[in-house]
């Protein structure tokens, strides 16, 4: 009733909600003047803008949960925020919905040495989380590109990974307790400070739910002891495939690198031309093997992935001398975006993972769509965990680039799930894969998403449109990919 | 699984007939962990029949195995690549299935180092209270398509469907072990385990009990050898340890084996679940403390309540794994909201109530 109402009447509709959470919040953690919520219009992924109804922006925990029970009271959706720097659209505001700015829960509640445990608000940027802990010898494992600027509550919202995950797991594997509130504003826990809680294990729907079960308010996460040393083994590889091969055999020999990745020739071009690392820019593939822990451990691991590398038919091999040496080695990798940057007006980062064996295969496949969508592709990859980021150059001014940009990002993903993968390594579905989703699941596995979220939300309020696509967009979907991805009336605005 | 749809058919069948007449299942497999949880009841559903590994690429890290398939099969294939299950699955006898081993959750004595059976689930096949087959997860290390339902099924006791397949992450087995015995009390013990697990060494389990704490050390030959000798203790042979440590694992070291006769005087086996640090518990009974101290069993005579209260005021739980009586409830009660989820959950996918009613919860 609530939503016929406000469709009819934006501005009625946003003059009866900024009343009520006048109630609950002072004026200054109230916007909703074009100026103040424009800013809020995307996050991430800026090709979708919203603008919402109001923004607010809570200081205490009572506030947010006075927040939820008003919205919940009227019916309006609301979108949690963190820092912004999601990559698929999960912070995309609801035109009738409310966002709610988390930015001002940014404090370290406690770092506890001997527990090694932090408990942080989730506001608290990703990387703040590792320097308060460094006094103590101990860092937070995840560490995901954006660590700078991403906060820990959009890294539980999204299960957010990072170059060490294969040994040091994702966000769910580092992360003991989220304590938050639910859609109708009351305060529920997840996890505890031991290292499992009674009943069904929730934490891991909390983590990677994109905002959708409940508002996270607090984070216990693990520290773990930094190693005290890291070096980092590059090789040069003729072929893709010998490249992948070798990633292959390092992991049947039993080793775990505390980092895997992988730079097609064109991306290291590019981002030799940004940092000057030092890249062989004649390689077909580079792989950067980092070994981490005690001296010891350093000196075998090593010893032994430079042993396998050569047996693959590494053309090169370089090991970091020192701490300054790695970090160059590092430097590129870590740049790839900005480096692309460079490289096209605008370029699109998808994410997916496949079976680490397909490798090859689907630097083969994106070659080919790169004929096909006349759009150029430049290759990064988690090659340890099969997560795959391809970035696609494109010119965003320019609608029909902006249109096979995303047809051929659709394409990648399909051809990852029939490789046995998933359309989201990292990145989270948002509003960005919602049609991909489709091509993942069947129509029973996603009524049982709908149903989890609705045993958490039974209104649906809490960033309503993302992550499940409704069955009627998936008909829709299914109706127009008959056609081979080739859409009648290709000028007709569809995504 | 398609090898074996004429026995997915059948199983299938048989909780559509369950649902249609409202007739409770007992999921089964080994039948090696009916101790554990609420007490079964209900027509037996068998998984036995899907048994097999259906896909196993030790380079991929991932191994994918039938629910029916014998737990020891399965570690006897991975152990033949020079892998293994890292979180070391308690083995109750020698049938327990790969189903049973997610349904209960559990973990052994390397929990603390490595993680928890959940943080190994890459993707389930269950059959829902429909009868429905669904697929949750896949076969790669990284996947955040949806909900991570998948991981919910580890821990579960089987309320919410009937898990058919399962895809777990798999490690290699670390080349270098060392076990060390140190003579110390309990709230030494504990102060130095969380001193050394703030440290770079590679600790990969702990046990304390009865006035000796053992610590194994599990990683890279030369790591392992050079912090034995920092850590000092003393060392025991290889083959000792190494059963030692399966003892504590599968609960076949005398601390574990409650004999009828105490139960029947009403001793009871908890499990304590607590943050690490806490000091040593304030209860009456013998305790063997494990993972870092975050786990300590306690055999003991006191009554529920006070068990409970005490480790709840240390923001942990109590779950009573071995009992004659289990009126008090087997896992700690939950607060209304969280109940409210587990309620909703479990009218989503099993609306009749039919999956193992009561293992979890009297209410589920």
């Amino acid at each position: 009733m609530h939503e016929a109402l406000s469709a009819a009447e934006p501005a009625a509709r946003q003059r009866q909600v900024v009343a009520a959470l006048a109630q609950v919040l002072p004026a200054s953690c109230i916007l909703h003047r074009p100026e103040e919520t424009l800013a809020y219009e995307c996050d991430g992924l800026t090709a979708y803008r919203q603008v919402p109804l109001v923004v607010v922006l809570p200081e205490t925990e009572e506030q947010v949960a006075a927040v939820l029970r008003t919205c919940h009271a009227l019916g309006v959706p609301v979108v949690a925020r963190g820092a912004g720097t999601g990559l698929s659209g999960g912070a995309l505001p609801h035109a009738m919905g409310v966002t709610l700015s988390l930015a001002k829960f940014d404090a370290l509640v406690k770092v506890n040495p001997l527990a090694r445990i932090a408990v942080v608000q989730c506001g608290v940027r990703n990387l703040a989380i590792s320097e308060a802990a460094a006094p103590h010898g101990l860092y937070y494992a995840p560490d995901p590109s954006s660590q700078i600027a991403c906060t820990i509550g959009g890294n539980v919202a999204e299960n957010s990974g990072g170059v060490h995950c294969l040994k040091y797991g994702l966000t769910l594997h580092n992360v003991l307790r989220v304590r938050g509130f639910t859609a109708q504003g009351d305060a529920i826990d997840f996890g505890s400070e031991a290292l499992d809680a009674a009943g069904l294990d929730l934490l891991p729907l909390i983590v990677g739910s994109e905002g959708m079960l409940a508002v996270i308010v607090e984070v216990t996460v693990k520290l773990l002891p930094r190693p005290p040393l890291a070096r980092c083994v590059m090789a040069s590889f003729a072929s893709v495939e010998a490249a992948g091969a070798a990633v292959a055999a390092v992991i049947a020999g039993g080793i775990i690198p505390a980092g895997l990745e992988l730079m097609d020739k064109r991306m290291t071009a590019a981002a030799e031309d940004f940092v000057h690392a030092g890249y062989d820019l004649e390689a077909a593939a580079i792989l950067l093997c980092e070994s981490d822990g005690t001296p010891e451990e350093v000196a075998e691991q090593v010893e032994r992935a430079i042993d396998v590398l050569r047996a693959n038919g590494a053309t090169q091999i370089e090991i970091s001398r020192d701490e300054q040496q790695r970090l160059k080695f590092w430097s590129g990798r870590k740049n790839a975006f900005p480096a692309s940057g460079r490289m096209s007006p605008d370029y699109m980062c998808m994410d997916s993972t496949i079976p680490r064996k397909r490798l090859a295969e689907m630097l083969r496949a994106i070659e080919d769509m790169e004929a096909k969508y006349a759009l150029r592709c430049v290759n990064v990859f988690h090659a340890g965990d099969g997560n795959l980021h391809p970035l696609i150059l494109f010119d965003a001014n320019d609608p029909a680039e902006l249109h096979r940009c995303e047809l051929f990002g659709a394409e990648i993903l399909e051809a990852s799930i029939r490789m046995g993968g998933t359309i989201t390594g990292e990145h989270g579905v948002g509003v960005e894969k919602l049609n991909s989703m489709c091509v993942q699941f069947s129509t029973a596995e996603l009524a049982h998403m709908a149903a989890v979220k609705r045993a958490f939300d039974p209104a649906g309020l809490l960033n309503p449109g993302k992550v499940i696509p409704s069955l009627q967009r998936c008909a829709e979907y299914g109706r127009m990919h008959v056609r081979g991805g080739r859409l009648a009336f290709p000028e007709l605005p569809r995504f | 699984m398609d090898a074996h749809s004429a026995d997915l058919r059948r199983l299938a069948d048989q909780v559509v007939t369950a649902r249609d007449s409202s007739t409770a299942l007992e999921i089964r497999g080994g039948n090696t962990k009916a101790f554990y949880g609420g007490v079964p009841r209900g027509e037996i559903l068998d998984t036995r029949p899907l048994a097999g590994i259906s896909s196993y690429e030790p380079t991929e890290l991932v191994v994918t195995a039938l629910a029916g398939t014998p737990l020891a099969e399965l570690e006897a294939a991975l152990a033949s690549r020079g892998q293994c299950l890292p979180f070391e699955p308690p083995r109750f006898g020698a049938d327990g299935t790969v189903g049973g081993m997610v349904a209960a959750g559990l973990a052994g004595p390397a929990r603390a180092s490595v993680g928890a059976l959940r943080d190994y689930v890459l993707g389930v096949s269950v059959l829902n209270g429909s009868g429905e087959t669904l697929t949750f997860g896949g076969q790669v290390m990284k996947n955040v398509a949806g909900y991570d339902i998948s991981r919910v099924f580890s821990g579960s006791m089987g309320i919410l469907g009937v898990i058919c397949e399962v895809s777990l992450k798999v490690m290699p087995v670390t080349p270098g072990c060392a076990t060390l015995v140190f003579d110390i009390d309990e709230g030494p013990a504990l102060v130095e385990l969380s001193r050394w697990a703030a440290l770079p060494v590679p600790l990969s389990a702990s046990a304390w009990h009865r006035g000796q704490l053992f610590v194994r050390l599990a990683g890279a030959r030369s790591a392992v050898d050079s912090v034995r000798q920092r850590l000092g203790g003393t060392d025991i042979d290889p083959r000792t340890a190494s059963d030692w440590w399966q003892a504590i694992r599968d609960h076949r070291h005398p601390f574990f084996c409650l004999a009828p006769a105490d139960l029947a005087r009403g001793e009871c086996l908890w499990r304590l679940s607590v943050p690490d640090t806490t000091p040593p518990m304030a209860l009456p009974g013998e305790r063997l403390v494990e993972w870092g101290g975050a786990q300590r069993w306690l055999r003991t005579t006191a009554p529920a309540a006070q068990i409970r209260d005490a480790v709840a005021a240390r923001g942990g739980h109590a779950t009573l794994v071995r009992a004659a009586d289990k009126s008090p409830g087997v896992f700690t009660a939950l607060a209304q909201p969280l109940m409210s989820i587990h309620q909703r959950l479990k009218q989503s996918f099993d609306p009749a109530g039919i999956f193992n009613p009561g293992r979890l919860y009297a209410e589920l």
